[in-house]
């Protein structure tokens, strides 16, 4: 038997300290990176027809038994997660291609780029509380290098201030992991699961539950929480902004998904109503943002919490209908905003600026891509036949069927002032009198499109086949509205 | 011996939480070492502190110290001296190029210095 889960994490790895030696040759490296996360796309794809058909995958590393050693779980929504990755890794990287520039190319940014993703592909899979850490720190390793590689003014005064956050986090992380530890006696996530429902959470296991919010909010970006995200986000260039806002918040969220519908469902009335309430602070506070400023990349950031919010409400309602929908959203969301970034990369290749109020009349030279932007615009509001439609749609179906109007009303709302924030761009950007930007001849457009088209005709197939991938969503669901069937996947004698 | 270690992790805690608060930059880097530092031995006292055994599993002993959190500190401190050096690296550089380690100075965005 081939260790099916383990190959999203093993190729980008063995590719990542070949490219350390191949560091030498740009072309070399370009190509070398390209082809292993196609390889990567291949393989998370045989993993999600793999867990399709036979269920939920398990590796027991090391070959100890379940709840003594570290497994790698691979279920529905793991292995979802795990492709979207990929195949967003693969476009970033064919768009650094002609965007980071020969300086960060010949300083090791590709082999970063894979350790990046071995940690995003890990997290996702890991079974494994502690494990969760260290792949949460192989992530943050590379994005601090990602973020400061370059070493512009404002890229070493915002990494100061991401590391330190996230040196904060992590510390109260393995503080959390530690607590957990000494109540539960284990580290398997499935067999975390067994015990506290064994024990019907008690007060210490509901605290247990509010750090972990606290510490992966920090990563996720919730309300109170997110207030190193605007200004870390707008330092780095385009790729590495759209590889970091589409999986780096995305992780702090799965693992909040993971542990609230694993470990703590005992006690919803307190824990869930928590992160509701913040989860549309969150929707509030990302929609002021996104409104109020003027800068291209910074409205894009604040959509980003915004998207944080949605996903989290979904979470705290916890019936079928709104996990479905955050599940949906949550997918659509990493697409879309991975295609936003980039392509307003490529507005600022070509104006050398993000400031909105000195661009307009882009759509007389570049119609392709007014129009690409216009379509991913409408997307991340969430019009009908694109992608952001289906999971919004259940999102507010399943917040109303649980009583709650408010918030359901409040993302509803939200999902109008997005339209605007992106329109916004939209209008100023594409639409008013044509100018002519320095260095505007220089800027690859046409390569650099490549991409951001790919991810929008993705999010429309997304959108146009959402009944082919419902039955795939609504296996997420099942496992995550039933533990047990995660924990019997894993823990097979029991 | 765990409730003495305790005082000990709140007092490691509270430095560090001094030291992250000030302004110079190298006194946070100091203060983030103290924070895993406490942490780490938080782990150890989490696990439960046994004298006079050996942290091995064996058939027959009659007692033995749980060997988990022991395997669990040697990772997160081995992650936490990477990202210190990573951090000293990054501040070095950042005084450097910026010309100050104060905090305060280092606000602001691209737009606004």
């Amino acid at each position: 038997m081939i260790n099916l889960p383990l190959l999203p994490i093993i190729i980008p790895l063995v590719s990542a300290v070949i490219l350390i030696f191949l560091n030498k040759s740009i072309m070399a490296s370009r190509w070398f990176s390209a082809l292993s996360s196609l390889a990567t796309i291949i393989a998370s794809v045989i993993l999600l027809q793999k867990v399709r058909v036979n269920g939920i995958q398990t590796v027991d590393l090391g070959n100890w038994q379940a709840p003594f050693g570290i497994s790698l779980v691979s279920d529905m929504l793991s292995a979802l997660l795990v492709l979207t990755t990929s195949i967003i890794s693969f476009l970033c990287v064919i768009y650094s291609f002609r965007s980071i520039g020969k300086e960060r190319e010949s300083f090791y940014y590709y082999p970063i780029f894979q350790f990046l993703i071995v940690g995003v592909n890990g997290a996702f899979t890991t079974g494994d509380i502690f494990n969760l850490f260290v792949f949460f720190e192989v992530m943050l390793m590379s994005s601090y290098v990602l973020l400061v590689l370059g070493g512009t003014r404002i890229q070493l005064r915002e990494s100061i201030k991401y590391i330190l956050v996230n040196i904060i986090s992590s510390s109260l992380f393995v503080i959390t992991v530690a607590y957990l530890y000494s109540v539960v006696g284990s580290l398997n996530m499935a067999h975390i699961s067994v015990r506290i429902s064994e024990i019907g959470q008690p007060g210490i296991v509901t605290v247990i539950a509010i750090l972990f919010l606290i510490v992966f909010g920090l990563k996720g970006g919730i309300f109170p929480l997110y207030f190193w995200l605007p200004g870390s986000y707008n330092a780095p260039p385009a790729p590495v902004l759209a590889i970091f806002g589409a999986l780096l918040t995305k992780v702090g969220i799965y693992s909040i998904m993971r542990t609230y519908t694993l470990f703590f469902y005992h006690d919803i009335g307190f824990t869930h109503q928590i992160l509701g309430v913040l989860s549309i602070i969150t929707i509030i506070v990302g929609v002021i943002g996104a409104i109020g400023y003027w800068d291209i990349k910074k409205i894009i950031i604040y959509n980003i919490i915004i998207a944080v919010g949605v996903i989290l409400y979904g979470v705290s309602v916890m019936n079928t209908d709104a996990l479905a929908g955050s599940v949906f959203y949550l997918i659509h969301d990493m697409i879309i905003k991975a295609a936003l970034f980039l392509l307003a990369g490529i507005v600022i290749a070509i104006t050398g600026t993000s400031n909105l109020r000195n661009i307009s009349g882009l759509i007389k030279r570049y119609p392709l891509l007014g129009w690409t932007f216009f379509i991913s615009a409408l997307a991340l509001a969430g019009i009908p036949p694109l992608s952001g439609f289906i999971g919004k749609l259940l999102l507010v179906k399943g917040g109303f069927d649980g009583g709650s109007y408010w918030g359901a009303g409040i993302v509803l709302m939200s999902s109008l002032l997005v339209l605007f924030s992106v329109v916004k761009i939209f209008i100023n950007g594409f639409w008013g009198i044509h100018r002519n930007y320095e260095g505007e001849e220089k800027a690859p457009v046409k390569w650099l499109l490549i991409s951001p088209i790919i991810l929008v005709v993705l999010s429309a197939l997304y959108g146009l086949g959402s009944e082919a991938i419902y039955p795939y969503i609504m296996q997420a669901v099942e496992t995550l509205m039933t533990p047990d069937i995660y924990v019997d996947a894993v823990l097979k004698e029991r | 011996m765990e409730i003495l270690m305790s005082f000990v992790v709140g007092i490691i805690f509270m430095a560090a939480t001094y030291l992250m608060l000030s302004k110079s930059l190298l006194r946070i880097i100091i203060g983030t070492g103290l924070l895993s530092h406490g942490t780490h031995l938080l782990l150890l006292t989490m696990g439960g502190l046994k004298t006079g055994a050996a942290p091995l599993l064996g058939e027959k002993a009659p007692s033995y110290t749980d060997p988990i959190p022991q395997a669990l500190i040697l990772t997160a401190i081995v992650i936490a001296f990477g990202v210190t050096s990573f951090f000293l690296v990054l501040a070095y550089r950042a005084y450097q190029e910026l010309g100050t380690d104060n905090m305060d100075r280092l606000r602001g965005t691209e737009g606004n210095d």
